[in-house]
């Protein structure tokens, strides 16, 4: 037997094409459960509507915004970021699904590119992702908030919203290869998502935590993200302080999307071609 | 020619607080165009053996070559000549039969037209075209499995790995799928079936392997394999149970070896050599002793007593689990 003998590839594999391809075919395929399961997306819509009312209406009055401005003008772009940090956590969830279903298995025992199914369902997330930050931006206007600047600082800020989609997406990724089964990864995410959505500067100032939590809750890349959003589109962000990461957000955002990446994208297909079960 | 050899091959398994050898220095060979069906309960290894060989799973210690490749160094090489369909069904939910088909040819690094076309092909041959575009989500189980076996066969693969094809299926479906199996291994496929049932090794296999504990324990051809045990014999279920004694002593005469009593069923065996006739003889000098005889046969050894004389235990240890997976 020869290793001729079957039908015989498109793109010679190995290649960066065929590996680009393979991982285009995964997205598709993660893509097309979107329209298939919409309750998916409703849900992450309405889940992140339900915190804008909650905060606007119940604990927004409790929360003076020093210097002025509207609440949910304030509020908004934490609620972006925070829907994305939570979107990895239904990246770790799927990843273990597909573990427990098999199907893992399969594309493991195929000619493919080893890391096309991670990157293929790191790209999905950030097109999900997008998908669902049109929606709640316009939800958004609706309660009040808008860009005060103007079109290339909205797109800038959408633009940095998606990398970071893309970094949290690597997390998900492999949180979901590390754990045993999808029950566990329902576990693990709350432990891991909360503290990155809640220790930070999205729903009240960090000045009001105690001295050694203060520096966690400002390097926080949610802080971070949910600051660059409010600098680019000049929505209130009274919190900030002199620290470096209240004072260049953007490139401390940046260097968390990198770190995320180079950190937990090689642990990720490292653990996706040495996964049994 | 050897398409799969393999050599002491060893798994360990670690948990928390136990090393289980899943393998345990397995050998195995499968010669080009043959069926070899690997018999075993659960937890044998058959399974773990199947994912190395399908490189899923590194050994931790001995060598494999498929279809030449090294199963470690050349794992990439022996992906393109294999198809694998599991004991689940791994296909996408949320897919139509047909995207999962495509999805999975144009993965095998087939051009999106071929793979399209090749999926027809398959979903017409495993009769799946009316379900074809609808997602695999309102599949029955026959239906999945038959969609996760054209899945394997995607890239006319020239070697298959079929890891309990039947497993969970209700008998009409595990008849369907046997038929499937030998249509293709006349097309020339060379497969290796994992099966924990005695009956469809037997029926679909050119050569068993019977696993245990990590080992391969015996191997031939069902009929090698039956001879092992010892040839026919003769069974007589006594009517009452005061007259077993006699009826062992009778049929120790006519039979080559000493009669075994079983209690619960009240059957009385013996190894015989002698053929039909010999069940003539019995029926006479038990009607001369006065012993009321319930049935009497003459019986072939079934794979099930080859397991049980090799291993000491019975072939399903645990007849549940298979079924629940």
């Amino acid at each position: 037997m020869t290793a001729t003998s079957t039908a015989r590839p498109a793109a010679a594999s190995g290649t960066l094409a065929s590996a680009a391809r393979d991982a285009l075919i995964i997205m598709w395929r993660n893509l097309k459960r979107v329209p298939r399961i919409p309750e998916l997306a409703i849900f992450a819509v309405l889940q992140s509507i339900m915190f804008v009312l909650l905060f606007a209406y119940v604990f927004g009055g409790a929360i003076p915004i020093p210097g002025g401005g509207s609440y949910n003008d304030f509020l908004m772009p934490g609620i972006f970021a925070q829907n994305i940090v939570f979107a990895s956590g239904i990246t770790a969830i799927g990843m273990a699904d597909d573990i427990g279903k098999g199907i893992i298995d399969r594309f493991r025992s195929l000619p493919m590119a080893r890391s096309a199914v991670l990157a293929g369902r790191s790209f999905a997330d950030v097109i999900y992702n997008l998908g669902i930050l049109v929606v709640l931006m316009l939800s958004g206007v609706f309660v009040g908030w808008s860009v005060h600047t103007g079109i290339p600082e909205l797109l800038a800020g959408v633009g940095l919203l998606l990398l970071f989609a893309f970094a949290m997406s690597w997390l998900g990724i492999w949180m979901g290869l590390k754990v045993p089964s999808v029950e566990v990864a329902q576990q693990a995410i709350f432990t891991v998502l909360f503290p990155i959505t809640f220790l930070s500067n999205v729903f009240v100032p960090p000045q009001t935590l105690p001295d050694w939590l203060q520096p966690i809750a400002e390097w926080n890349p949610t802080s971070t993200l949910t600051a660059s959003l409010r600098e680019l589109w000049g929505n209130p962000n009274p919190y900030a302080t002199d620290s470096f990461p209240s004072q260049n957000p953007i490139l401390v955002t940046l260097v968390w999307v990198v770190v995320f990446i180079v950190i937990f994208a090689p642990l990720g297909i490292r653990r996706y071609r040495t996964l049994s079960r | 020619m050897d398409v799969i050899t393999a050599e002491g091959l060893v798994k360990i398994y670690k948990t928390r607080k136990q090393e289980v050898r899943a393998l345990d220095g397995l050998d195995l060979s499968v010669a080009e165009g043959t069926v070899l069906g690997l018999l075993g309960p659960n937890g044998a290894g058959k399974t773990t053996t199947v994912r190395i060989l399908a490189t899923l799973l590194k050994p931790d210690a001995g060598q494999a070559r498929v279809g030449g490749y090294d199963i470690v160094t050349e794992a990439q090489r022996i992906r393109t000549l294999i198809g694998l369909s599991g004991q689940y069904a791994a296909v996408d939910e949320n897919l139509t039969g047909r995207e999962n088909l495509w999805m999975f040819g144009t993965l095998y690094q087939l051009a999106s037209d071929t793979a399209r076309s090749r999926a027809t092909e398959l979903l017409d041959q495993f009769e799946l075209t009316d379900a074809a575009d609808r997602v695999v989500k309102t599949y029955s189980g026959g239906m999945r499995r038959r969609l996760d076996l054209a899945s394997a066969l995607i890239g006319r693969p020239r070697l298959l790995f079929l890891d309990e094809p039947t497993t969970g299926l209700d008998p009409r479906s595990r008849l369907g799928m046997w038929d499937v199996i030998r249509s293709l291994v006349r097309e020339g496929v060379t497969l290796l079936l994992t099966t924990q049932y005695l009956e469809e090794a037997d029926e679909l296999a050119d050569d068993i392997a019977v696993v245990d504990h990590g080992k391969i324990i015996a191997r031939g051809t069902a009929d090698q394999l039956k001879a092992q045990v010892g040839g026919e014999r003769i069974e007589v279920i006594v009517h009452d149970r005061t007259r077993v004694d006699d009826a062992r002593r009778i049929l120790s005469g006519i039979g080559v070896g000493t009669a075994k009593f079983d209690e619960h069923t009240r059957r009385v065996t013996v190894p015989s050599d002698g053929g039909a006739k010999r069940l003539a003889t019995v029926i006479r000098e038990f009607d001369d002793a006065g012993i009321v005889i319930d049935d009497i046969g003459l019986r072939r050894p079934t794979l099930d007593d080859v397991f049980l004389s090799l291993t000491g235990h019975a072939a399903v240890e645990e007849p549940t689990e298979g079924e629940a997976a």
